[in-house]
């Protein structure tokens, strides 16, 4: 694969990599290459396009007050399936908290993503048997606490080992606004003095709120990663072909024991920060519209379509399977349980004290009389 | 038949406005189709149907301010007939049974009613209250006054201790920095927005007259309709406050300005020569150097057009050495930095101070030390080819001296027989001076010695 040293300081106009052209067109890179098949694509665009319809429906549910807030991943898609289909079952995916396609790949139910922002629950998955972690709404400290997660897989030997199956690599997603906090330049240093096995995976989608990327940053992010000594790739982030191809090699590489990689996945989020904000008030509908063109979705789906992989009957099916889950997503959300306040006597504790345990029985009882 | 309340799309709002109805009554709406749009303090917010069916009932109108939480449209869904009268347009409080049930009870952050429900009852008809902050509520119930944990065996109850300065206090910051700003974002409602991106307005220009100078949809409506729409509005500050500061004080001074043509023709070539000569080699030689030369030597012998008023001790300073500003036109607007002692300097000191002036104007680098303590200003216009002015004092100082552009004009020269017109370099040289302390004889004086010696230059061995 790539040489280290030649990613870290190959030059940023010709480092891009693409697969996949917004009009649908494969290309070829130097270093990368997607390795699975046309039928490999055509899952990936399911998992994209019922992604979007998750996504699609919850913002609809905050509007009809049905949720407390929502932040959409409109546009994001490619990057953030791209990257989760790289993972192996082994491997631990850390999100900030746009990561719903990530958490589809993963296995979550989408009602389960809805759950907090309804507010009738805490986070609810099972972060240790779907590995991937709670949604992390203070910016950017979920990549300490990935470093902490890559960390613990090399002392529990999983990094390294001659026989593939035995390893295992962390990934962690934050945006472009995270790279300037403290917590993310620590999580660098750390990794990269540990060769910790993780992947940190930015998505710059060129606004952290209202706060262009050029007030974050003077060079392009993924370069940062040389000054901490770890190679940092720029990837079209709406092309899913470069960014599983790109997070597959960093994973590898991870897994190896070559230490942490930064890729820097170029994106746009097309929709609002979070449904309480109005992105028209500091950004040109030009902008949005020259990025609607490179749609990550509409551009695989030409690729397929020219491709002979799927044809309209495919595309009906999906849509059939996309409207269901929709409905599916509509009336799970307004029958959500309501929260119990003898829920949170088993919340604090790994292994309940059992006064504690007593406690929380007899709430129980009162409810239930 | 189902009732949807106005939901809060932002969080804790606490009211929003009916911006728009985008169905009628009778109409047949799918789940998600967008029914009305509205705006909140926040942002313009389309709100979408979360029933199929037919609109029965449309509850508010456009441009109503309505609380969160209030029913605002009915749909038929087919399955949930309506029994009673329970919809009344007037009257929104009453719970319909068809309303969803988590309506009645408090919510948690979800969507609509959380806040109404949880911090206090709400008059439900058209009253509007002030939102009252829970926190404030309940911190009022605790006191800091003392300890809230202390010992029972303390020997004395723990009285408060006011706080006490010790030592010397910290030194007077003094005044900020005027020129420093804050970048203050423009602030306008969502709507005021819209409507300026719709019709090209720019928003920098517009004065708001909402609450803290908001612009609103009004604003940007009057600008459009009194043509200003398109308008900039440039915070005035840097040299460019400065220049407006100091002109605006050198008008209380009453001036009077005198002006003469000369024949400068000697001087240009003057100028040929010292740009011919080795020392010269690498500096920028112009006629305003002879000026700025005869006008040192003029000053010597007119004092009063060196000098200045001192208000503190109602005295007439007369300036022992000569501060010379030269006016200068940089991007960032008019600077007059100025040559300390030039008077003291050689043609070639004077050529080399004013050539680092330039460029030091010109990057923007002038120190606030050379354009304080200036005892007198020449301004050349004559760069722009504008043939003379009068100019206004730079405040402080007693005169200014303008040179116009040096261009090739008709002169009639000799006399008798010999009197005939010849094409010579001529420009216009005028002097603006502070009619307190220069009386016009020494004013006209002055700028007629400035002349003799642009057009003899050899004359300057009189001076």
């Amino acid at each position: 694969m790539k040489d280290v040293e030649d990613v870290a300081t190959a030059d940023p106009a010709l480092d891009f990599v693409q697969l996949l052209t917004p009009d649908g067109v494969r290309v070829q890179h130097d270093d990368f290459d997607y390795a699975g098949t046309d039928a490999d694509l055509a899952a990936a665009l399911r998992d994209m396009v019922l992604s979007r319809r998750i996504d699609t429906e919850a913002t609809a549910l905050q509007r009809k007050g049905e949720l407390g807030l929502w932040p959409p991943l409109l546009g994001q898609e490619a990057a953030q399936v791209g990257s989760a289909r790289a993972l192996k079952p082994s491997d631990e995916a850390v999100p900030s908290y746009r990561e719903h396609a990530v958490a589809w790949c993963r296995g979550i139910d989408p009602l389960e993503l809805l759950a907090p922002f309804r507010g009738t629950d805490m986070i609810g998955w099972d972060s240790v048997a779907t590995r991937f972690h709670l949604y992390s709404f203070v910016i950017g400290s979920q990549t300490l606490h990935a470093t902490g997660i890559a960390m613990a897989q090399q002392l529990d030997g999983r990094v390294g080992n001659e026989d593939p199956e035995q390893n295992a690599a962390t990934i962690v997603y934050f945006g472009d606004g995270a790279t300037s906090q403290g917590d993310v330049n620590e999580a660098f240093v750390f990794a990269a003095s540990f060769n910790a096995p993780i992947v940190f995976f930015c998505q710059n989608n060129q606004w952290a709120i209202s706060e262009p990327i050029a007030l974050q940053s003077r060079i392009p992010l993924y370069r940062r990663a040389r000054g901490y000594g770890f190679p940092g790739v720029r990837v079209d982030g709406n092309d899913v072909l470069a960014v599983q191809a790109v997070t597959t090699w960093a994973l590898e590489r991870a897994r190896n024991g070559e230490g942490p990689t930064l890729i820097e996945a170029h994106t746009y989020r097309m929709g609002a920060h979070t449904t309480s904000d109005d992105p028209t008030k500091y950004r040109s509908r030009a902008e949005t519209e020259a990025w609607r063109a490179k749609d990550p979705i509409s551009r695989l789906r030409t690729y397929l379509m020219n491709a002979g992989a799927i044809d309209q009957v495919w595309l009906g099916a999906l849509e059939v399977e996309s409207v269901a889950l929709a409905v599916r997503i509509r009336e799970g959300c307004i029958s959500l349980p309501e929260p119990r306040l003898s829920d949170w006597f088993d919340r604090a504790y790994a292994q309940t004290p059992a006064a504690i345990r007593r406690q929380g029985d007899v709430q129980r009882a009162r409810e239930e009389a | 038949m189902r009732t949807f309340n106005l939901p809060d799309p932002g969080e804790g709002l606490v009211e929003a406005e009916i911006v728009s109805w985008r169905v009628a009554v009778g109409d047949t709406v799918a789940v998600n189709d967008i029914l009305l749009e509205i705006e909140t303090s926040k942002s313009l917010v389309e709100l979408p149907s979360p029933w199929a069916g037919r609109v029965t009932q449309l509850l508010v109108s456009e441009g109503q301010v309505i609380p969160i939480g209030s029913p605002i449209v009915v749909i038929d869904d087919g399955e949930h007939p309506i029994t009673g009268n329970v919809l009344d347009v007037d009257a929104p409080g009453p719970k319909s049974p068809e309303t969803p049930a988590e309506d009645a009870e408090p919510q948690l952050l979800v969507g609509y009613g959380a806040k109404e429900s949880v911090i206090t009852p709400r008059p439900r008809r058209g009253a509007t209250v002030a939102p009252i902050i829970p926190a404030a509520e309940v911190h009022e119930t605790y006191t800091t006054e003392q300890p809230v944990s202390r010992p029972v065996d303390e020997p004395k109850p723990t009285a408060r201790v006011d706080a006490e300065p010790s030592g010397d206090g910290l030194p007077d910051p003094g005044e900020p920095d005027s020129d420093f700003t804050v970048p203050r974002p423009i602030l306008a409602s969502p709507g005021a927005r819209r409507l300026a991106r719709e019709i090209g307005a720019n928003l920098e220009g517009i004065r708001g007259t909402g609450p803290n100078g908001v612009i609103t949809e009004d604003d940007v409506q009057r600008a459009a309709d009194e043509g200003t729409a398109r308008d900039r509005r440039v915070r005035l500050k840097g040299v460019r406050r400065q220049m407006f500061n100091s002109m605006t004080a050198s008008r209380a001074v009453p001036q009077a300005s005198a002006w003469v043509e000369a024949d400068l023709s000697a001087t240009m070539t003057l100028v040929d020569t010292l740009r011919a000569r080795r020392e010269f080699a690498n500096l920028r030689v112009s006629p305003l150097m002879i000026v700025a030369k005869a006008a040192c030597l003029a000053l010597q012998k007119h004092p009063q057009l060196n000098s200045s008023w001192d208000a503190t001790t109602d005295e007439v300073v007369l300036h022992g050495d000569v501060n010379l500003g030269i006016a200068a036109a940089t991007p960032r607007g008019l600077v007059v930095p100025n040559i300390k002692r030039a008077n003291t300097l050689t043609l070639h000191g004077l050529t080399t101070a004013l050539n680092e002036m330039v460029v030091t104007a010109r990057e923007g680098r002038v120190r606030p030390i050379d354009m304080t303590g200036g005892t007198f200003t020449i301004t050349n216009v004559g760069v722009f080819g504008i043939d003379s002015g009068v100019p206004i004092l730079n405040p402080g100082e007693s005169a200014i001296l303008c040179l116009g552009t040096i261009t090739r004009r008709p002169w009639v020269v000799g006399t008798g027989a010999d009197e005939r017109i010849v094409p010579r370099w001529v420009t216009t040289l005028s002097v603006t001076f502070d009619h307190r302390l220069v009386d016009g004889e020494q004013g006209s004086r002055f700028l007629g010695d400035v002349a003799t010696i642009l057009a003899d230059p050899a004359l300057s061995l009189l001076f």
